[in-house]
């Protein structure tokens, strides 16, 4: 079993600082490390967590024509987002959407140089690569690019990262720029999935190792694992695909709708076009179903992914279900995230959500439960 | 007298009524704790049924009973302040005291260095 599983550039690192490895989506991956994961969460808010996370897909598509105005049209055809628009050195986040209006994978589109960047989930990959080259294979090549993906989080992310990529000082939250660190090339964003300013930079495994070592000899910065990123995201209100959405949560149920632009819309110049189209334009129009929000439990018992919610201490029928939740290091208490029908899903309802035999009442609030820290401006 | 769970638990044994907690090898891989869950005073505790619950940020995990028997008193202070139970689980982290049922079932626990031995 551990045999088989991927190890990413950066695997010697973590058995240097003492992580608890686990096998997630194929790869061997850092847990925690001995920090532990309550520490870790800390620590990413109040300084600099690193995190490997080359485990992530990373693809390269190209215009076969060698117009990338060809490109961005076919991008089109599987996102939902405005890609034409997308300006020279610019992010953004998508999604590729399913025939039936779900989503198949959530993602990070960058135009850098001469291709567009996606970096996508690690359990997806393989699917996510196989429907590019089904649906844009004719006018793209559409690749894979192994190397090795460090996110370095928090208000000290900057500083410490601008000591070795002078340029990231430079960028704004979602700029895109090409870097080169010890002789090779790579990519520099300035996003990330904590809430936090930060960064993610993809370099060949070499000079991504180097820079993962420099980055961990700066005084604000220490490796994080798996576990607190998970709780770091949660408590930014951000989307885990394979548990809060998925193949039957189309984007807008999730409250992605902010994602596609109103030139996707019905009425916009480039409205439709994408898988699912049908279904998210209506639900866009005319409102949802059921919507993701956001649950404060009212006491300390963390309500976690799965349990079924109640709309009311004694009712007989759940109305829907917990799709991540845990304890919130940052806010001291536990948080979840849940779908709801959409009249149940206004701030301010109180649901119930069963947890050991018990209805444990929870607030509906908005998200995220802590203002994000990006660098807007 | 003190006893060990091939569930890591450990029992204090004084008189009839046994002091339960994790052990300290349990509290290390559950990582630090932020709630428990104990059982009420006075409640009826079966061998090998959930008792108490520990959660860490990422996981809930069940606590099981080690033995039949009756609940006489939970620790308070732990409920209060659950990262106790993962710094100082076999001293201000116990969970409860539980009059036991049947004596005879202290004879299938470990003792100190069969457990040591139990988890290498």
């Amino acid at each position: 079993m551990t045999a088989s599983l991927h190890e990413t550039p950066l695997h010697a690192l973590h058995g240097e600082a003492g992580a608890r490895m686990v096998p997630f989506a194929g790869y061997s991956m850092p847990l925690h490390y001995p920090l532990g994961l309550l520490k870790e969460h800390l620590h990413t808010r109040q300084a600099a967590g690193l995190f490997d996370v080359s485990h992530m897909g990373q693809i390269a598509v190209r215009a076969r024509s060698g117009d990338p105005g060809d490109a961005a049209r076919a991008l089109e055809t599987v996102l939902p987002i405005d890609v034409l628009g997308l300006g020279l050195g610019r992010q953004r986040y998508g999604f590729l959407t399913l025939q039936g209006g779900g989503i198949l994978d959530d993602l990070m589109l960058a135009n850098v140089s001469d291709h567009y960047l996606l970096v996508v989930n690690a359990a997806n990959k393989a699917a996510d690569l196989a429907h590019l080259l089904d649906a844009i294979g004719t006018a793209c090549t559409v690749e894979p690019v192994e190397r090795a993906l460090i996110a370095l989080q928090g208000p000290g992310a900057e500083a410490a990262l601008a000591r070795h990529l002078p340029v990231v000082a430079e960028m704004r939250f979602m700029d895109a720029r090409t870097i080169a660190f010890a002789g090779e090339e790579g990519v520099a964003v300035r996003s990330g999935y904590t809430g936090e300013d930060g960064f993610e930079v993809a370099l060949p495994p070499a000079s991504g190792l180097a820079l993962a070592r420099a980055l961990l000899a700066e005084p604000e910065v220490k490796p994080i694992g798996l576990g607190a990123r998970d709780s770091l995201r949660l408590e930014a209100g951000l989307c885990l695909h394979g548990s809060d959405i998925g193949p039957e949560t189309s984007p807008v149920e999730a409250g992605l709708a902010w994602a596609i632009p109103k030139v996707r819309r019905r009425g916009g110049d480039r409205a439709g076009g994408f898988p699912g189209a049908e279904r998210i334009l209506a639900e866009l129009a005319e409102g949802p179903a059921r919507l993701r929000v956001g649950l404060k439990p009212e006491g300390r018992t963390p309500v976690r992914a799965g349990a079924a919610l109640f709309g009311s201490a004694d009712a007989s029928e759940p109305v829907g279900r917990v799709t991540s939740g845990g304890f919130g290091p940052s806010l001291d208490g536990p948080v979840a995230m849940g779908m709801l029908p959409r009249a149940l899903a206004a701030p301010g309802t109180t649901v119930f959500a069963e947890v050991r035999g018990q209805r444990l009442p929870c607030a509906v609030v908005p998200l995220p439960f802590r203002p994000a820290g990006f660098k807007r401006s | 007298m003190l006893k060990y769970t091939d569930e890591h638990e450990w029992l204090r044994l004084e008189g009839d009524v046994a002091t339960v907690g994790i052990t300290d090898h349990a509290a290390e891989q559950l990582g630090d704790l932020v709630f428990i869950e104990l059982p009420k005073v006075g409640a009826t505790l079966t061998k090998g049924a959930a008792a108490a619950v520990v959660e860490s940020v990422k996981a809930a995990s069940d606590v099981y009973a080690p033995v039949d028997g009756e609940v006489t008193a939970i620790n308070e202070a732990a409920v209060a302040n659950p990262e106790s139970v993962g710094t100082d689980p076999q001293g201000a982290g116990w969970l409860y005291r539980v009059r036991l049922g049947d004596p005879s079932q202290l004879d299938g626990l470990m003792d100190e260095a069969a457990y040591r031995a139990f988890v290498g």
